[in-house]
């Protein structure tokens, strides 16, 4: 019974597959032979087709496939995905190269972005490494302080005294408040920034690591210390591993936090990065551009929490019932 | 060791070897809790000596400060009044050589089965010279096929015989075993207690458990001490000399069960 059941899914899936693979063929030769509106110039627009039927070839291959190459469960399961995609995209190019119903420059047509992604293609990467050049330094700076912050506070109670009064004033206050006084005092706005962002990082960081802390089993430890345990074996082999469930939920607090002091910082003061190009493309009315960043800034801000939870899936193998990002 | 005399050696009438085991003293014990600014007496003038190689099961009533006493011997917390030895020695900190199974199995969830059972030789700084030792702690109790499981996949059963090859990797001189059937279905802790005789008499160690289940008690111990409601006292002493491997229906330990329910109190429910 499951078996068929499985293989009636998959029969099923294997269509949507083939309708996707048709509708991608169907947008490409939409995109390249119905022209584009008189007064526009997009000079990518074959280009834009021909990727269109690359991923409709490869569509259709898969699906023709399929039988021989047992189901490509990962292929069929994207099918569906496939199809909105390829219908999104075909109304998309049709409102805005095809008719122009939409108004230009705010909403540019496919190949635009294509073109900016192409032509604009050194200052998109020189963007994202000084991105991620300083969002590395200020996450990990705040992540490290705040993890050995929060066990100091958890182990410690007199670290907790002194610390704990000034989490609570401190912690609550948005790291952008402080973004003014920061690029002052700081010597260049780089620096600045990686302290924003280690802030805007390392409070959640502090406080779910405490908690973590203070929440484990008080039996865990009695266990270690007639087993022989001394106060750094209790800290590194019991407190720690024990907190690990709080402090991930911190790490991924911080991670979004920092994205979001990241993109303010380069907008306001930082002249490099993704946030700077946004607001570069602003002012120049290039939309497109916009768009692009946009679009690039999604992927990896997206892929950098994607690679924290398996991080945390690797660590955390033994616990159960975890979410998927 | 301190050498002892045969004055008291029920273990021995029992035909027990007694090499490894320690000597426990418990001396004059009293202990109080602090409850809402009010001291609550839980242990009152506790005196109690283990031979080494004895097996002797606490009975008394719940809440009476049974696992409280436990923690003394154990060394995590210290009595108000009193002191306690183990072989001479005053117990002033938790030791490896005494070592104590909770009601829950309380293993690492972090850790393999393997690695909870290394925990003492670990921190210890011993395990890399004594790696087969957690193998053979880990056959000893039945789990040789088990290494690399986590805790969260063990049943209750398996679970607490990995909390109790995680003491024995450390070779004890003393279990201190603190209901540690308390929480298994009454199959798998029939089961459990006979391997619990078994690893007993295997190793040597000297056992003090707690129980509320007199059943355990007298198939289990050489002695039974009865405890009175808190503040606890030592109410009734039960030498149970009946030889091993013992049997459920054994009519003497029928006639055990009936004196110590008669010194708890339920003499008229047997």
């Amino acid at each position: 019974m499951m078996a068929l059941a499985q293989c009636q899914s998959s029969m099923r899936r294997a269509w949507i597959l083939g309708m996707a693979a048709a509708v991608w063929l169907g947008v490409a030769v939409l995109t390249g032979v119905w022209s584009d509106q008189p007064g526009t110039d997009w000079s990518y627009t074959g280009d834009l087709a021909a990727a269109f039927g690359a991923l409709g070839a490869v569509l259709a291959f898969a699906t023709l496939a399929s039988p021989w190459f047992g189901c490509l469960p990962r292929m069929q399961r994207l099918a569906p995905w496939m199809l909105a995609l390829a219908l999104l995209l075909g109304a998309w190019e049709t409102v805005t190269a095809k008719l122009g119903l939409l108004p230009m420059p705010f909403f540019p047509p496919p190949q635009a972005l294509l073109e900016v992604i192409v032509d604009d293609r050194v200052r998109l990467v020189e963007g994202v490494l000084a991105s991620l050049r300083l969002l590395a330094g200020g996450y990990f700076l705040g992540a490290v302080l705040g993890f050995v912050i929060g066990v100091a506070i958890g182990w410690s109670s007199a670290v907790g005294y002194w610390i704990h009064p000034v989490l609570r004033l401190v912690g609550p206050l948005p790291a952008t408040a402080w973004l003014p006084l920061a690029f002052f005092v700081f010597p260049s706005s780089h620096s600045a920034s990686t302290f924003l962002i280690a802030l805007a990082t390392g409070f959640p960081v502090t406080v779910l690591t405490w908690s973590g802390v203070a929440g484990v089993s008080k039996a865990y430890y009695d266990i270690a210390r007639t087993l022989g345990a001394n106060q750094s074996f209790l800290i590194l082999k019991v407190t720690i591993p024990a907190a690990m469930p709080h402090v991930f939920v911190g790490l991924f607090m911080g991670l979004g936090n920092s994205f979001a002091v990241l993109v303010i910082a380069e907008m306001l003061g930082v002249k490099a990065g993704l946030g700077w190009y946004l607001q570069w493309a602003q002012g120049w009315a290039a939309y497109a551009n916009m768009y692009a960043a946009l679009l690039i800034m999604a992927l990896i801000f997206s892929g950098l929490i994607t690679l924290l939870f398996r991080l945390r899936d690797r660590l955390l193998a033994w616990q159960k019932g975890l979410v998927r990002w | 060791m301190v050498a002892h005399t045969a004055e008291s050696e029920p273990a021995l009438q029992a035909g027990i070897p007694s090499q490894r085991g320690a000597a426990l003293s418990i001396h004059e014990i009293s202990h109080c809790f602090e409850l809402e600014g009010r001291p609550l007496p839980v242990l009152e003038g506790i005196s109690l000596r283990l031979e080494p190689g004895e097996f002797v099961a606490i009975l008394g009533p719940s809440g009476c400060g049974k696992s409280t006493l436990l923690r003394l011997v154990a060394g995590l917390d210290f009595p108000t009044i009193g002191r306690l030895s183990m072989d001479g020695r005053a117990i002033d900190g938790p030791d490896a050589s005494r070592i104590i199974v909770f009601q829950d199995a309380t293993l690492y969830p972090w850790r393999t089965v393997w690695s909870n059972v290394a925990l003492g030789l670990e921190a210890r700084g011993l395990l890399r010279s004594h790696r087969e030792r957690v193998d053979d702690a880990l056959r000893l109790v039945g789990l040789a096929g088990f290494p690399t499981v986590y805790p969260r996949q063990l049943s209750g059963g398996m679970a607490q015989r990995a909390a109790l090859a995680r003491a024995l990797v450390n070779d004890p001189k003393l279990l201190i075993l603190d209901e540690p059937l308390g929480q298994l279905d009454s199959l798998t802790r029939i089961i459990m207690q006979e391997e619990l005789v078994r690893l007993w008499q295997r190793a040597g160690f000297t056992a003090l458990l707690v129980t509320h289940d007199v059943e355990e008690a007298i198939f289990l111990a050489t002695r039974v001490i009865v405890l009175s409601d808190r503040p606890a006292r030592i109410r009734a002493e039960v030498v149970n000399a009946r030889p091993y491997p013992r049997h459920r229906g054994d009519p003497h330990l029928a006639e055990l069960r009936r004196e110590i329910m008669g010194h708890l109190g339920l003499a008229e429910t047997w």
